[in-house]
C-alpha cells in the first residue's frame, strides 16, 4: 500500500477556471508566435534579445522549480527521512516548472523547427555554457519525469514496473541532484559572457556559478515551504509548519553564504561604492539584499521561525530575492549600449502568464488525481 | 550531515571553484596567423554612406527608409537589413569636422571580427565559426538554432536575428566571405572597402593595418600624408589629406583581445558609442570558469559517484526504517 494518496475533490473549481482563461489568452498569442513570427507578438530588439521568455520563464522559472532539488538534497543526501511526505509533491511542481521553462526555452527559440541540432553531438562546442544548460536542463527534465513515475505507475496499479524503477531509483535520485547543481550553476555563468552588459553589481565574473546556485537552493527551500503552507490553507491539510521549521538551519546557512560571498566578491573587485550611488542599479541592489537579510533575521529566531505566517514570510522574501537577484542581472540593469530598450509587450506578459496558469493546473489535476500527497498528513 | 558540516561543504566547494579557475585560467586568444580585416578611419570618412549601399548589393538586402529621408539608405543602426551602417557623431552646433566640441564626424558599425569572439564561443551549436587561417568570423544558419545568445555575447550588438520572419536566421557581415560570395577566397577585398571613395574603409592583413594605423598616430597634424585606398597590399589610389589630430588610440589593438576591424578617430571613441571594453575578453573568464568545472567531465563524473553512494545508502536505511 503507498503512503502516498489522490486528493480527490471537484477540478473544475472557480480558481481553475480563471486559471484556464489566462491560459486560453496565452495560448491565442503562442499560435500568432508560430504563424507570424516572434517580432508580431514581442518586444524583443538587437540590444535585448533575452526578454522575459528566457529570464522569467527559464532563468527564474526553473530557480522556482528547484523544490524537488534542496528536498532531495534533504531527504537522500543528508538522510532526513522526516521531510520524505514532501518529496512528491516538491518533484511534480519540479517536474511541471521544469517542463515549462524547457517550453518556454522553445517559443523563444529563433529556429525552433531546428531545435534538435543542439542535440547532435557533432554540433557541440564544449566552450559554451548555453550548451551544458540545454543539454542539462533536457536530461533533468527525463529524469524528473522518471522521479515522479511511481505516483503514475502506483495509480494504474504497474507493479512490475514500479519495482525494476525503484531499483534503480537511488541512481535517478543521485542525477537529480547533480543535474541542477550543474545547470543552476551554469545559467548564473551565462552572465559572465556578457562582459560589460551586465551591471557591475552584478558582473561578478567567477562567482556568477557560486551566487547562482546558492540563490537557486535558497529559492528551492521557499518554494517548498511556500507549497506545503499554502496546501495546508488551500487544501485544509494538517500544516506541516513543524516539519519545515527543521530545515531552518540548512536555509540559514544559505542565506548567510549568499550575504556574505556577494559582499566579499564586491570588496574584492573594489565596487562597494556603487552600492551607494544613490541611482536604480544601487536601489535594486540594496532591495534585494534587504529580501535576502528579512528571512535570515526571521529564521535566526527560534519563536518566530516556529510559526507559520512567520516562515512564510520569510518563504515569500526568499522567492522574491532570487527573482529579483535574477531580473536584475538579466534585464533591469542589463545594458547593451546606447539605443536599446525594452519593455515586455501584452502578448509576451500573456504567454507568460499562461504557462504559468497552465502549471498550477496541471499540478492541481494531478494532486487531485493521482497518489501526490503524503497519506499521514491527510486530515479527515 | 550536519549543518556545520553543509557549511564546510559549501564553502569548500565555492574555495575549490575559486582555485580551480585561478589555475586553469585561459588567455585570450591570439590572431588567426593570417588574419586579414580593416582598418576605419573615422577622420577620412564624409558619411556618403556608399559602403552602405554595397554591402546591401552584395547581401541582397532592401535599403532602410528612416522617415521621408527616401533619397538614399537611411538606416540607423545595425539590423536583419544592414549588416553595416554609418552613424553621425554630433555635439554643440556641428559645424567642424572631426572636433569632439561643436563638431561632427562619422562612424561605422559592423562586424568587429574580434580575435577572441564572444559570439563564437557562447554558441551552442557551433553555428558561430571563426576560420583558423584568416580569422574571420562567420554564422551558420544549417545548424543555429536561435538561442540568441551570441547576440547578448557579443560586445557591439552585432549579430541581429529576423525577428519579423517566422523562420529567420541571425544576419551579420561575415566579411564578404560567406557562401556564395566569398569575394576573400577569391583574392578580393570587402564591397565597403572597395566601394570607399576616401580610403576611410581600407581592407588587408590585420598586421599591415595595425601598422598603418601605427604610422597615422605618429603623423604630425596639418602636414599631407597619401591615403592608401582599397586594399593595403594593393592599393588602387591614394587621397592625399591634410593629417587631422588623432586620438591616441587604436580601437581594435587590444579591446577584449583585439579585433580584425580597427577604427581609429579624432573623437573618443566612447563618444562614438564604442563599449566599456577591458583587454580580457569576457569570453575567456567564461571559459575559464566553465572548463575548471566541466574539465573533461571529471568533476561531474565523481559527484555522480559519490551521491549516487550516498543516495543508495541512505535510501535503504530509509527503506528499513519504512519496513518497521
Ligand atoms: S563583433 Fe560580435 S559578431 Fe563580430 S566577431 Fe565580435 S563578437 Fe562576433
Ligand atoms: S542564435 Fe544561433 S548562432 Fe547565435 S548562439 Fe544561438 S545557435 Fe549560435
Amino acid at each position: 500500500m503507498s503512503a502516498h494518496q489522490a486528493l480527490g475533490g471537484r477540478i473544475f473549481t472557480k480558481p481553475f477556471l480563471v486559471l484556464l482563461l489566462i491560459f486560453v489568452v496565452g495560448l491565442v498569442f503562442m499560435v500568432e508566435r508560430f504563424s507570424s513570427g516572434m517580432g508580431a507578438v514581442s518586444n524583443l530588439n538587437g540590444g535585448f534579445a533575452w526578454g522575459i521568455w528566457v529570464v522569467f520563464d527559464v532563468v527564474v522559472g526553473t530557480a522556482f522549480a528547484c523544490g524537488g532539488y534542496a528536498l532531495a538534497f534533504m531527504v537522500y543526501v543528508f538522510n532526513k527521512g522526516q521531510y520524505h511526505p514532501l518529496v512528491r509533491p516538491a518533484v511534480l511542481a519540479s517536474l511541471l516548472g521544469y517542463a515549462l521553462g524547457g517550453f518556454g526555452a522553445f517559443f523563444d527559440m529563433g529556429r525552433f523547427w531546428q531545435f534538435y541540432e543542439i542535440f547532435i553531438p557533432g554540433n557541440w562546442n564544449f566552450n559554451s555554457v548555453m550548451l551544458e544548460v540545454g543539454l542539462c536542463v533536457a536530461v533533468y527534465i527525463i529524469i524528473l519525469a522518471l522521479e515522479f513515475a511511481p505516483a503514475v505507475l502506483e495509480k494504474f496499479g504497474m507493479h512490475g514496473l514500479l519495482k525494476s524503477l525503484n531499483k534503480v531509483l537511488f541512481f535517478l535520485i543521485a542525477l537529480g541532484v547533480l543535474l541542477p547543481t550543474m545547470h543552476q550553476s551554469s545559467l548564473g555563468s551565462l552572465l559572465i559572457a556578457m562582459g560589460h552588459k551586465v551591471h557591475p553589481l552584478w558582473q561578478v565574473d567567477h562567482m556568477q556559478p557560486v551566487l547562482a546556485l546558492i540563490s537557486a537552493l535558497i529559492m528551492g527551500f521557499s518554494i517548498v515551504i511556500f507549497e506545503a503552507s499554502t496546501s495546508a490553507v488551500g487544501f485544509s491539510r494538517k500544516s506541516e509548519a513543524s516539519l519545515l521549521a527543521k530545515m531552518r538551519q540548512v536555509i540559514i546557512g544559505l542565506l548567510s553564504t549568499f550575504l556574505i560571498v556577494r559582499l566579499l566578491v564586491l570588496l574584492v573587485q573594489g565596487k562597494l561604492g556603487l552600492i551607494f550611488a544613490a541611482d536604480f542599479a544601487s536601489l535594486m541592489i540594496l532591495l534585494e539584499t534587504a529580501l535576502f537579510a528579512i528571512p535570515l533575521v526571521i529564521l535566526l529566531s527560534p519563536e518566530r521561525s516556529s510559526r507559520g505566517s512567520q516562515l512564510l514570510i520569510a518563504a515569500m522574501c526568499m522567492l522574491m530575492a532570487g527573482s529579483l537577484y535574477r531580473f536584475d542581472a538579466f534585464l533591469l540593469t542589463f545594458n547593451p549600449g546606447p539605443g536599446y530598450s525594452y519593455f515586455p509587450s501584452a502578448a509576451e506578459i500573456m504567454i507568460t502568464l499562461g504557462v504559468v496558469a497552465f502549471e498550477i493546473m496541471a499540478y492541481l489535476i494531478l494532486v487531485k488525481t493521482l497518489p501526490v500527497l503524503h497519506r499521514e498528513e491527510r486530515a479527515l | 550531515m550536519k549543518r556545520r558540516d553543509f557549511l564546510k561543504a559549501t564553502l569548500g566547494g565555492t574555495a575549490a571553484t575559486l582555485c580551480a579557475t585561478s589555475v586553469e585560467a585561459r588567455p585570450n586568444l591570439e590572431p588567426a596567423p593570417q588574419a586579414v580585416g580593416m582598418l576605419f578611419d573615422s577622420t577620412l570618412c564624409v558619411g556618403c554612406k556608399a559602403c552602405v549601399s554595397k554591402c546591401k548589393e552584395v547581401n541582397d538586402m532592401p535599403p532602410v527608409i528612416d522617415g521621408d529621408k527616401t533619397t538614399w539608405d537611411s538606416a540607423r543602426d545595425l539590423s536583419d537589413q544592414t549588416l553595416n551602417v554609418i552613424k553621425v557623431y554630433r555635439d554643440g552646433n556641428a559645424t567642424t569636422k572631426d572636433s569632439e566640441v561643436d563638431g561632427y564626424c562619422f562612424e561605422k558599425r559592423s562586424c568587429m571580427h574580434c580575435v577572441d569572439p564572444g559570439c563564437v564561443s557562447v554558441c551552442p551549436c557551433t553555428a558561430m565559426r571563426q576560420d583558423k587561417v584568416t580569422g574571420i568570423v562567420t554564422h551558420h544558419p544549417d545548424v543555429c538554432i536561435g538561442c540568441r545568445n551570441c547576440m547578448v555575447g557579443c560586445p557591439y550588438n552585432v549579430p541581429q536575428f529576423e525577428y519579423n520572419k517566422l523562420f529567420g536566421q541571425i544576419r551579420k557581415c561575415e566579411l564578404c566571405n560567406q557562401p556564395g560570395v566569398e569575394r576573400i577566397n577569391k583574392g578580393q577585398m570587402t564591397g565597403c572597402a572597395e566601394a570607399c571613395p576616401t580610403g576611410s574603409t581600407l581592407f588587408g592583413p590585420r598586421e599591415a593595418l595595425l601598422e598603418e594605423a601605427r604610422r597615422r598616430m605618429q603623423l604630425k597634424p596639418g602636414e599631407l600624408y597619401r591615403y592608401p585606398m582599397g586594399d593595403i597590399t594593393r592599393p588602387y589610389n591614394y587621397h592625399e589629406k591634410i593629417v587631422p589630430t588623432y586620438k591616441q588610440h587604436i580601437w581594435g589593438e587590444k579591446e577584449a583581445g583585439g579585433t580584425s576591424v580597427m577604427h581609429i578617430s579624432s573623437v573618443s571613441f566612447d563618444k562614438l558609442g564604442m563599449p566599456p571594453l577591458e583587454e580580457r575578453s569576457a569570453a575567456s573568464i567564461a571559459e575559464s570558469v566553465q572548463h575548471s568545472v566541466y574539465s573533461f567531465m571529471a568533476l561531474p563524473a565523481l559527484a555522480l559517484a559519490g551521491l549516487t553512494y550516498t543516495v543508495r545508502k541512505n535510501t535503504r536505511d530509509h527503506d528499513e526504517g519504512d519496513d518497521q
